[in-house]
């Protein structure tokens, strides 16, 4: 029955995770902007000891899928990936670049989760319980293919025991985290093709772990926002990884139902990364309305046509866009958590939250006029952040690609 | 707890008004729009559904369903996709029902309520909107001022549905404390046409919604009965208020969703430079923001609703939601225009109509219809 509620168990979450946001996030979020490339070690390892009971990420979710079906009964439909979104919101909130930089599984440990064998599962995903962080990235991006990733370059080969990983990556979010063996125990999951000539059929994830000779850490990039993570480049000459580290199985199909498989990791992505997206728009509108409070300017809800003054139209213009982008966020998750096939949901989702808060951000600058263009507030950064969340984990183009693809009933080869 | 998902009932409605919608409303779209006329036939048809009877108490004659804003909106978004005009002729009678049931005194009830309940369809109507730039139907100018045991009012409506046929009119006017130089308060009265004062003016010519016949209403000292104004007070004003956004917000999501889908399916069709039209970027783009917006919209209308069902104050939701379908609607409806381009621009096909039905939305307060 439609309900518009968050439950208890959500709302404690959303409490939890905001006082993290304002507390320890927000204290620390203009420094680590400016100093793009140094880590807040005492932030990552809070965030590690909190995260050990945590309700939400790939640690809950291990724990879900472990549950005996009585306790599953008792506890009705999983509100995992809700609960998420909801979380990661408050988290992006508090900071865009932080909120990623936070130790965990991560986008790898989501593509273990998805791929991998159930004793891969249990093998990577138990690094996540020690006492230090751990990261771990996916390597899908080469400088010459971001949004075409069935055109990747990067070959694994057989050899005896081995794959023997050749090619370059970049912009892999916490690949230095997950990369350097200075940082973590982590791990990177990486996009290689086994077979060049079976096109999207070829290609692979293999798990490199960290201090793997043959993988070099050789680059952090500087960027427009989300500075506080980092966007490595990654170099793999003759890597050589044990056998068992190919994900899920090594056959070559006929058809390219591994790679859908894999891009089937990005349904359930795709919502979060459109939850961290409302959160900095978020942080954006709620500032705006402080301080039209502050001015003693009012935003009045009801009010004649004619009487809307300018910056009530824009205000409301800014809250509505970004309940709209919540809202399809949340039915995207919702589904997920319903068994229910949301490839079209989750892609409208992040459609709409990467263009709305680009909007959102862009606009509140220009509304605070000076001060919002200055570096003494958050704002400034919450614009040069929101950006990114328009690009990455599929680009709006992209996205709406997959929407059209979807509504009209054609495959990559009718539409592209 | 989160859900998206209507309840067993709530689907067994949907599907009910989707296949009346789909078989009877829309293939007599066009020429209701061209002549003006909605079909007595379809009239019947749509009154034999129930959609009035259906939330009227079964001590007045009715079916005693409750009312809840979230069916509303499933009915006004699957009867609008018909079409508009067509749905909102069906409806019409709701403008007074909805409001009484809720608002009236106890004798009010048992006078009107019945005559909505019989084997015909019975006309019933409000009078909102007025004729003028700077209308506020917070503080409508047409004055409704306080005479012993009744109540005068005075002024000029427009956009009043039905006006040739209804019997009875819920009236939006504005009362001031005292000596009239407080603030004005909305308050909804229902007027009787036979009562002395009261003009029906000619019908209107509007852009859209042609088959619905809409005219002016005069009130020049009309005297009502004082337990024909309905109570609530500020908050059930609010809510009458908020009960229309929602509704209106649902039947530009109708008529959205019908201007995406006509366009989609014609996409499909028309080739150009040797492929469907949809295998173009420019077109498959517009149309999946156009698909990507119905949902959304729908969703906001929904969580407003939902509020208005739960008792709760929804004024920003149902403000907010309600100026982002009319918008949207009309951006949509635009956009399957151009989609068919050429073919788009004559009354050979529908999405010309939606369009000049979305922009509508925009200029409608205070119906509320579902």
């Amino acid at each position: 029955m439609i309900n518009f509620e968050l439950s208890d168990a959500i709302s404690k979450t959303r409490e939890r995770m905001h006082m993290m946001a304002e507390h320890m996030m927000r204290p620390i979020a203009r420094e680590y902007d400016e100093r793009e490339h140094e880590k807040p070690w005492d932030f990552l390892n809070t965030t590690w000891s909190l995260s050990k009971n945590a309700t939400v990420g790939p640690n809950a979710e291990t724990k879900e899928q472990g549950e005996t079906p009585e306790k599953k009964k008792k506890r009705g439909p999983s509100e995992l990936n809700l609960r998420t979104c909801v979380a990661v919101e408050e988290l992006s909130w508090g900071d865009g670049g932080l909120y990623l930089s936070i130790p965990g599984p991560g986008l790898g440990g989501a593509a273990v989760l998805a791929a991998g064998t159930p004793e891969q599962k249990k093998r990577f995903l138990s690094r996540f319980k020690g006492d230090k962080p751990v990261w771990s990235a996916m390597a899908i991006t080469e400088p010459s293919c971001g949004s075409d990733s069935a055109k990747i370059q990067a070959t694994a080969v057989r050899d005896g025991d081995h794959w023997v990983l050749n090619g370059t990556k970049i912009f892999c979010t916490s690949g230095l985290m997950a990369g350097d063996p200075k940082n973590s125990e982590g791990f990177i999951v990486v996009w290689a093709t086994v077979d060049r000539s079976a096109g999207r059929a070829g290609i692979k994830s293999f798990i490199v772990d960290a201090g793997t000779p043959g993988m070099t850490v050789a680059k952090c990039e500087d960027k427009l926002g989300i500075r506080a993570s980092d966007t490595a480049t990654l170099i793999f000459e003759d890597c050589r990884i044990p056998i068992d580290h190919i994900l899920g199985s090594p056959e070559v199909p006929k058809t390219s139902e591994g790679f859908k498989g894999v891009m089937a990791t990005f349904d359930a992505t795709r919502p979060i990364v459109a939850a961290s997206a409302i959160g900095i728009g978020r942080a954006a509108v709620d500032l705006i309305r402080e301080e039209l409070e502050k001015q003693g300017i009012p935003i009045r809800y009801g009010v004649a046509a004619h009487q809307l003054t300018a910056i009530e139209r824009d205000f409301m213009d800014m809250e509505t866009q970004l309940q709209a982008a919540r809202l399809l966020t949340w039915r995207a998750a919702w589904m997920m958590d319903h068994g229910q096939v949301n490839n079209l949901e989750a892609s409208m989702a992040k459609a709409k939250a990467g263009v709305v808060v680009t909007q959102i951000t862009q606009k509140a600058v220009e509304m605070l006029g000076p001060l919002g263009y200055s570096r003494e507030i958050l704002l400034e950064k919450w614009m040069r952040d929101a950006k990114i969340n328009d690009i990455f984990e599929g680009t709006q183009q992209i996205n709406l690609m997959i929407i059209a693809r979807r509504i009209l009933g054609y495959s990559s080869k009718e539409l592209s | 707890m989160i859900d998206f998902e209507l309840d067993e009932e709530q689907q067994l409605i949907r599907d009910t008004v989707v296949s009346f919608a789909r078989d009877e409303i829309r293939p007599h779209a066009r020429e209701a729009d061209e002549t003006g006329i909605v079909p007595a036939a379809l009239v019947k048809q749509g009154w034999e559904l129930g959609l009035v009877q259906s939330i009227i108490p079964e001590e007045y004659g009715g079916f005693g369903n409750p009312h809840s804003a979230v069916t509303g909106a499933v009915i006004g978004e699957e009867l609008a996709y018909g079409d508009l005009s067509i749905a909102m002729h069906l409806l019409a009678p709701r403008l007074i029902t909805v409001p009484v049931v809720e608002f009236g005194s106890e004798d009010l009830k048992k006078t009107l309520l019945p005559t909505f309940c019989g084997d015909d369809f019975q006309a019933g109507s409000a009078a909102v909107m007025e004729p003028r730039i700077d209308f506020d139907a917070s503080a409508p100018a047409t004055r409704l001022v306080r005479d012993g045991d009744d109540y005068v009012v005075t002024g000029q409506k427009c956009y009043v549905p039905l006006g040739a046929e209804a019997q009875h009119f819920l009236v939006l006017a504005g009362s001031q404390n005292g000596n009239g130089s407080g603030t004005v308060h909305p308050q909804a009265i229902v007027v009787a046409r036979d009562t002395p004062g009261l003009t029906v003016g000619e019908r209107e010519r509007n852009m859209g919604i042609k088959a619905l016949a809409t005219t002016g209403l005069g009130l020049d000292a009309c005297k009502v009965s004082g337990d024909h104004v309905l109570t609530g007070g500020d908050e059930g004003s609010a809510r009458l208020a908020n009960l229309s956004r929602v509704a209106l917000s649902s039947m530009a999501v109708g008529v959205a969703r019908a201007a995406y889908d006509y366009a989609r399916d014609y996409a499909k069709e028309r080739h150009a430079f040797g492929q469907p039209i949809a295998q173009k970027q420019a077109i498959a783009f517009m149309l999946a923001e156009m698909a990507m917006e119905v949902d959304a919209m729908r969703l906001l209308t929904w969580e407003a609703a939902w509020k208005l069902d739960q008792g709760q104050d929804a004024t920003r939701e149902a403000y907010l939601a309600k100026r982002y379908a009319a918008d949207m609607s009309l951006k949509i409806a635009d956009n399957a225009v151009q989609v068919l381009g050429g073919h788009g621009y004559i009354r050979d096909h529908l999405v010309e109509l939606f369009l000049r039905n979305a922009r509508g939305f925009a200029t409608f307060e205070g119906l509320a219809i579902a």
